[in-house]
């Protein structure tokens, strides 16, 4: 309905367009960077300017702790890219419905877009970039490639993070269901058939791993 | 997002005392809980709060089942309580239509709280680059009215207001005769689900009867008649990561090849979770023909009103509890 999904943003910085947008239709101004919200008022003003007064914020990414100084508003994948240049961890739509920011909070994919780095302190993170073992692959990654299971490759981290996940819960039984469980990654490319055959291939190697 | 002080309290009494409130859109401070609705509002400036109060650690999470029901912790999540092996086996209402909302993802980190509690998918509510929304803005209008309303309420609907409720789990569970116990400064309370929300009226801006400082603590869900059978349909536009465009709870008890009793509630359709006594009471008694069953549904028509393009779910809602009361009755 409106292109606003289209906008990324990065960090905490808000494109020219969304100020000028919130600010036509919440009256309010716009002081330098900053919004004010309303009549500005200048305690209303003051209490803005406190409130992203950075917080001490100390996350577990890949078995390493990283402590950081971060505007309260930082969502866990701004802190990824923005705050520690894991890149790996794509922002697609920013607003939980493509999947590309998928990663794992102990041992469970979630979307770091809509969670805020603040809140993830004290919870075990692992991001594509933790995911293979040194120089060797995870079997997910090294079945992408084998398969072909992307083209432009945005989506794939995502991709394959939500496939690790869809692994180990046991929802990788047959097509049908990994479909259903890989419903929460897009992928604009169409790569769909690939990524199940890929997430199918894993999911035998990671079956046979545990029998033998 | 607007600036905001996050506040991480120790305990509840502490998460209490600033007063938040949710549900409505004017208040300066607002509870988080697994964020998935909040994150998404405050990034399009829909939620502009001063202060946001985490959840995280405060509330109980347990699933607890024994012989008066089931209670569910207002922190436990959408994944934890759909596979839970007793809601499984003796609410299969409910973790069904869990399993139809959102994704993995989503449902890994949602809380029933939020679920509830979680606002409007209209997207003139969504979007602040749209001026009139009564429920963003008091006083502003309705964009929806005369715009695109295909997925707006037939049922329940104002002239200042026609949006849907778009919780799944709220429509199980009011069919369920569900409660959600509160807690605020002041005590506690427990009301039933279907009181919980507001009818948007001419204040749509005010959706849950929550006061300052009020959380929901758990839901609790009376224990059902053995031998409940129950089915939770929804329809999508897509098959999958979709909200519903209707979908419809039925839980019955049958006596041979007659059902005693009905519960029917509608999702997609109002604009909050929708129980059809006039429905139930047409159905109790009858048997599973299916010119029988069409006639006890089309009394969901009752009271609706469409405002063009969502006309199609009226007849849509009746085909769908129709379907689902089949389904259901065929269950073993
Ligand atoms: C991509 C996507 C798809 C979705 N699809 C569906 C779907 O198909 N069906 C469906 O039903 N839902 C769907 N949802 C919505 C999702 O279920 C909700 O976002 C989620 O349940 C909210 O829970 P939360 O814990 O994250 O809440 P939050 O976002 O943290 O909070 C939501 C609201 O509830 C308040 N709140 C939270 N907990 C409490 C409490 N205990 N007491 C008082 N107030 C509280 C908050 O203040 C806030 O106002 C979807 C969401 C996304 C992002
Ligand atoms: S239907 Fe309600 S939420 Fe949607 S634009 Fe109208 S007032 Fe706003
Ligand atoms: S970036 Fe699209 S879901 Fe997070
Ligand atoms: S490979 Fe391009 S979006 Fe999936």
């Amino acid at each position: 309905m409106s292109d606003s999904q289209g906008t990324s943003t990065a960090s905490s910085d808000i494109t020219r367009r969304e100020l000028m947008q919130a600010a036509a239709v919440i009256g309010g101004a716009v002081l330098g960077e900053q919004l004010v919200p309303g009549a500005i008022s200048p305690a209303l003003a003051q209490a803005a300017g406190a409130a992203t007064a950075p917080l001490d914020v100390s996350l577990r990414i890949n078995g390493t702790e990283h402590r950081l100084s971060l505007d309260p508003r930082t969502t866990l994948l701004d802190a990824l890219r923005e705050h520690l240049h894991l890149t790996g961890s794509k922002k697609g739509c920013g607003l939980g419905q493509c999947g590309a920011c998928t990663v794992l909070m102990d041992g469970m994919r979630v979307k770091a877009c809509l969670s805020l780095a603040a809140l993830a302190q004290g919870r075990d993170i692992k991001t594509i970039e933790g995911l293979a073992q040194g120089e060797e692959l995870h079997p997910l990654q090294a079945s992408f490639i084998e398969r072909d299971a992307f083209q432009c490759g945005y989506c794939t981290s995502g991709q394959i993070m939500a496939g690790v996940a869809c692994i180990s819960e046991g929802h990788a039984g047959s097509p049908q269901e990994i479909r259903e469980w890989m419903s929460g990654n897009l992928c604009r490319c169409g790569a769909y058939d690939h990524i199940v055959a890929a997430i199918q291939d894993a999911a035998a190697v990671s079956s046979s791993t545990q029998e033998g | 997002m607007h600036p905001f002080v996050l506040e991480r309290p120790r305990d509840l009494s502490a998460a209490l005392s600033f007063g938040a409130q949710a549900g409505r859109n004017d208040a300066p401070v607002e509870y988080i809980a697994g964020g998935t609705d909040m994150v998404q509002l405050l990034q399009e400036y829909v939620r502009r709060p001063d202060r946001l109060v985490s959840l995280a650690g405060v509330l109980d999470d347990g699933i607890e089942i024994g012989p008066q029901g089931l209670r569910l912790g207002a922190a436990a999540t959408m994944a934890e309580v759909a596979a839970h092996q007793a809601v499984v086996e003796h609410f299969p209402l409910i973790s069904q239509a869990l399993l139809n909302s959102a994704s993995p993802q989503v449902r890994n980190q949602a809380t029933m709280g939020g679920n509830l509690l979680q606002r409007t998918r209209c997207p003139y509510f969504r979007d602040v680059g749209y001026e009139a929304c009564n429920k963003r803005v008091p006083g502003s209008g309705c964009a929806a009215l005369d715009g695109e309303n295909r997925w707006h309420a037939v049922l329940g609907t104002s002239d200042d207001c026609i949006a849907v409720h778009p919780s799944d789990l709220a429509v199980a569970l009011v069919a369920l005769d569900a409660s959600v116990e509160l807690r605020g400064t002041g005590g506690d309370r427990s009301v039933p689900l279907s009181d919980l929300h507001r009818l948007p009226r001419d204040t749509p801006h005010l959706e849950a009867v929550l006061e300052p400082g009020e959380v929901i603590t758990a839901i609790t869900v009376p224990a059902t008649a053995a031998g409940l059978r129950s089915h939770y349909l929804k329809v999508r536009d897509r098959a999958s990561f979709e909200f519903a465009v209707v979908s419809a709870a039925v839980a019955i008890e049958t006596d041979g090849a007659r059902i005693r009793q009905a519960r029917v509630a509608l999702g997609g359709v109002g604009t909050k979770p929708w129980r059809l006594p006039n429905v139930e009471t047409a159905l109790a008694g009858a048997d599973f023909e299916p010119a029988v069953l069409r006639q006890a549904a089309a009394l969901a028509a009752e009271g609706t009103r469409g405002r063009g393009h969502n006309d199609f779910k009226i007849e849509l809602m009746q085909r769908a509890i129709v379907r689902a009361v089949e389904i259901a009755g065929a269950r073993a």
